[in-house]
């Protein structure tokens, strides 16, 4: 039995139920819990699981978390199709992902259990809203009877608590309206659940006044709910016992939670930042990665303009069109939008100027699943356009690495006056994880140079004339006296730049873009084998990173050597690549597509990787990598 | 980049040292010519003046300008001058566009460009038809038209680009003629004035798949009773010897033409480009018939409204006000929401 920790003690605002005679809870420590807030999109699972989130971080628990919501708005109340869920782990020590199965479920109605009742393990606790367990909520969702009476639940623990009676209870002589004393109900939620786990509460308290602060009957009434949630569970029989996750050991320095779309806005806002250099965002709203565009919109002081376009062909050529001008043009999407950029990446591409797209991918075809997540838009990333069209291509690997992952690709545009695709997906870019704040002067010098004069021999101007090393050509921007030029879509001339229909120059040119993307400086890929046994080796990209690395750190555990890699890089392929695959006898590539980077290595490397892929929306969860990779390093 | 010095220049600092590949007879010509001779008046340094074209036979023209220029893909260039004007007021921006391009493939950045009022002066170089391609009907070619593409006449409503410029809030619309060197470089001094979106609507002649289309505006013997020519403050009189007048009849929605002998003088409208009230400037551009009688050419509205690319900027411009050091307030948003520190 651990000491109440700092932080993790009763409302001082609110009376303390020990001293009213209830004896002292048992508190059991536990290294890790997941726990799933589940209920209508109308409920605030999302906020609930974000404030959850955010006062287990101040505790300094690791974290993972799983936003899990539906396209529509506000799908009818109750049913299946508006179950709206927020998952998160956290424990004592550092965790790659938010768990494959929850350990407690928070269901704020019969559709929320029902749509989650099959991922949680026999045994797990369900936290049950009664007061929405009603006759036709059931019915709703195909319940013949009230599985909070029936022995359906028998396998589970299960607590029946009226969520929404009790916190209109509590807020009876708060002046507020029936409807927002029962909108409050997440707040008691979240009140008994930060009592059950012994999380601090004053995050909370301070969020609450923040968002309510033009009302402030609604601060009172949102704090009072949170307040009866806790003392709730103080009280009640029904929790015999509270739980306490101590901190992890985490490296020193500050830290905050993050998710991945903040973290990748930010990463721009740092390399504009570090370059020096205005940022135009030219974007138009998609989900998921709406939130990039929301974020930078707010950061103009640093020099940050956001254009919302009629379109995402228009998005593109906003950011290209900046770039022309000696901005850092970026355009965020999905891939959707990305299909409708190719044409304008292309001409980025001709036109060799730095630009960065972000996609955060989000299941296809078409429309597909818009909140789900995917990583199918590799292919289209690496080849997507018409004619020879090579740009550079990196992915983020999980939330915070967004923040890096958006430096590099801007890194890369502005140094190699290129395109450069940044892959995210749902999965990263909804999901948070704890980051420690990094140092601006650790952040990389991304400072450019624009051509000020000639820099021919014969002291003439030549756009297309490369710098050496880079491969580069000059930025020189409109308004600079002398070096007044035209650039565009046709095959121009080597140097001069000027329309070239001669097939020499072009077979040169396809070459020379296609070497000039090869020629890029990335660092090699590092392997982590800490036997030096391992014959295996789990070959990665982008989110995919936690679930492999929670299943090869499980498989290493059991004694079992397994060797893990994983690209931030995939176009141009780190140079130590080959040498990497081919210590190795067997390498495996789990991937939320179809074998897209599969497909890439076996034609770049003439290895035959095994291929491990799912499409259903969701990340891998460790436990699935963990057997597939066993069965494989079986049979080597 | 500092402010404006006078600068001399001349026609030939504007031209390229690349050769012209139009048709010969095109009226492409003209308009280049009109726009190298006119450049020069603005004082304008040549490195502040950038043309961005899209696809087509008009868009090769920043070629042929010793400007910055971007020959870009088929109906974005207002697009991506919006991203260029945007984040470089210091800059002159030209559009140059055709009927297939700003139109069809374009059409929604058009549009766009014109409502947000971005500070782009924008030059549709209107042949109706599809040049570049080898003559298909455009979305300004008439109903019926017989076109490679279309041998039993075009199905297709034609736009009016006037009226739908006028429809997408445009703050400045104006038409000229290729041909009309004087006129044309009229009209692109009052765009190049113009603070916001300038539309420039060009009847430029494709003399190899629509020869002649707008000759009657330009023959002699026709185009004194087609051409309603449009001057702010003046009566809108046309035809030999002033024979003819615009007016508002009452109870009519639109504009009529009538013979000035028949019309008491007090019923002939003067021409009014500043109303605010768009109806007017719409119901000019409804004067023209498909056969072009009673055209108005000149500007048909000009307003001022704040540009786009002013109120973005002064977003930016107060936000910065209250800006730092930047690395700092870089570490400062880092560090932001809620943190907590690990020893």
């Amino acid at each position: 039995m651990a000491e109440q920790r700092e932080g993790a003690g009763q409302l001082s605002e609110h009376p303390d139920p020990n001293e009213h005679g209830h004896p002292a809870k048992e508190v059991h420590q536990l290294d890790r819990v997941v726990i799933r807030f589940a209920g209508d999109s109308g409920d605030g699972m999302q906020l609930t699981g974000d404030r959850f989130t955010s006062e287990t971080a101040q505790l300094g628990n690791d974290i993972s978390t799983l936003p899990n919501f539906p396209a529509e708005i506000r799908a009818p109340a109750g049913t299946l199709p508006g179950v709206s869920s927020f998952q998160v782990a956290f424990a004592d020590y550092d965790i790659l992902t938010p768990g494959d199965a929850p350990n407690v479920l928070v269901a704020m109605n019969p559709a929320a259990l029902k749509a989650n009742i099959a991922d949680l393990p026999k045994g797990g606790t369900i936290i049950a809203n009664t007061d929405e367990f009603t006759k036709r909520n059931l019915q709703k969702v195909g319940y013949d009877s009230n599985p909070l009476e029936d022995d359906s639940l028998a396998g589970w623990q299960v607590h029946k608590v009226g969520l929404t009676s009790m916190t209109v209870g509590a807020l009876a002589e708060h002046p507020v309206s029936k409807k927002d004393a029962e909108r409050a109900k997440n707040m008691f939620a979240l009140g008994l659940l930060s009592w059950l786990y012994s999380r601090p509460h004053e995050s909370t308290m301070a969020f609450l006044e923040k968002k309510f602060a033009a009302r402030p009957e609604l601060v009172a009434a949102n704090k009072a709910a949170f307040a009866a949630g806790w003392n709730f569970g103080e009280t009640t029989e029904g929790f015999a016992v509270r739980y306490e996750v101590p901190p992890a050991q985490m490296a020193p320095g500050n830290y905050r939670n993050i998710t991945g779309n903040t973290a990748l806005a930010l990463g721009l806002v740092a390399a504009g930042v570090r370059a020096q250099l205005p940022i135009v965002l030219g974007a138009y709203p998609i989900t998921p990665a709406s939130d990039i565009l929301h974020e930078l919109s707010k950061h103009k002081k640093f020099g940050v303009t956001t254009v919302q376009a009629e379109d995402e062909i228009a998005a593109v050529g906003v950011a290209l069109g900046a770039s022309y001008g000696g901005s850092l043009g970026i355009t965020s999407t999905s891939g959707p939008g990305v299909a409708l950029k190719s044409e304008t990446i292309s001409l980025a591409v001709a036109l060799e100027l730095p630009l960065v797209v972000v996609d955060v991918q989000r299941a296809g075809p078409s429309t597909g699943l818009p909140t789900k997540t995917e990583q199918a838009d590799l292919s289209m990333a690496l080849f997507g356009r018409h004619g020879e069209a090579p740009v550079a291509v990196v992915a983020a690997q999980s939330p915070t690495d967004c923040f890096h992952a958006a430096i590099e690709a801007c890194r890369i545009a502005l140094t190699y006056r290129t395109p450069v695709i940044l892959l995210s997906d749902g999965y990263v870019a909804n999901g948070s994880e704890p980051w420690l704040l990094p140092e601006i002067s650790d952040l990389p010098d991304l400072r450019v140079e624009f051509a000020t004069g000639p820099n021919g021999e014969d002291g003439k101007f030549y756009p297309y004339l490369r710098d050496p090393q880079t491969m580069a050509r000059p930025w020189a921007v409109p308004g600079t006296p002398g070096l007044e030029h035209r650039i565009g879509g046709l095959e121009k001339a080597d140097k001069t730049g000027d329309i070239s229909y001669d097939p020499a120059n072009h077979d040169f040119m396809v070459r020379t873009r296609a070497a000039r993307i090869e020629a890029i400086d990335v660092p090699d890929v590092a392997v982590e084998d800490p036997s030096g046994e391992a014959k295996v080796l789990v070959l990665g990209w982008g989110s995919t990173y936690g679930p492999i690395g929670a299943a090869a750190r499980a498989l290493r555990q059991r004694g079992i050597n397994v060797a893990q890699a994983h690209l931030r890089h995939l176009n141009p392929l780190p140079k130590n690549l080959g040498e990497v695959l081919a210590a190795y006898d067997k390498v495996v590539i789990p991937e939320m597509n179809l074998g897209q980077l599969a497909q890439v290595i076996r034609a770049r490397f003439l290895i035959d990787v095994v291929g491990y892929n799912q499409v259903r929306g969701l990340p891998f969860t460790s436990t699935q990598l963990e057997t597939m990779l066993e069965e494989v390093i079986k049979n080597v | 980049m500092s402010n404006a010095v006078p600068v001399q220049l001349t026609m030939k600092d504007f031209k390229s040292d690349q050769e012209v590949r139009w048709c010969p007879g095109c009226g492409d010509y003209a308009i280049l010519a009109a726009m190298q001779s006119f450049l020069p008046e603005l004082g304008i340094p040549r490195e502040r003046t950038v043309f961005v074209s899209g696809i087509g036979c008009s868009s090769r023209f920043p070629y042929y300008l010793n400007t910055y220029g971007m020959h870009s893909i088929h109906g974005r260039a207002p697009a991506i001058a919006t991203g260029l004007s945007v984040s470089r007021p210091d800059l002159t921006v030209w559009v140059v566009t055709g009927d297939g391009d700003a139109l069809s493939i374009g059409g929604n950045h058009l549009i766009h460009a014109l409502r947000r009022n971005v500070n782009l002066k924008i030059l549709l170089f209107n042949n109706k038809i599809y040049g570049l391609t080898k003559g298909q009907y455009s979305p300004t070619s008439e109903l019926g038209k017989i076109t490679k593409s279309t041998p039993s006449g075009s199905s297709d409503a034609p736009f009016n680009p006037i009226s739908l410029a006028l429809g997408a809030e445009a703050s400045f619309v104006a038409r000229t003629i290729d041909s009309d060197r004087k006129h044309l470089q009229s009209v692109l001094r009052q765009a190049a004035d113009h603070q916001g979106s300038a539309f420039v609507e060009i009847y430029q002649n494709c003399n190899i798949f629509n020869d002649g289309a707008f000759d009657v505006l330009k023959e002699p013997e026709t185009r004194d009773d087609y051409l309603i020519r449009l001057e702010h403050g003046q009566p809108l009189t046309f035809g030999a010897d002033g024979s003819h007048v615009v007016t508002h009849p009452a109870g009519s929605f639109g504009l009529a033409v009538g013979e000035a002998a028949a019309t008491d003088p007090a019923d002939v409208l003067v021409h009014d480009a500043h109303a605010e009230d768009p109806a007017y400037a719409f119901a000019l551009s409804r004067l023209a018939g498909p056969d072009l009688r009673h055209t108005p050419v000149g500007v048909f509205r000009s307003v001022r409204r704040p540009s786009y690319d002013e109120l973005v900027r002064n977003q930016l411009d107060a936000a910065k006000a209250k800006a730092g050091e930047p690395e700092q307030d870089l570490a400062a948003l880092l560090n932001s929401g809620d943190t907590w520190t690990i020893l």
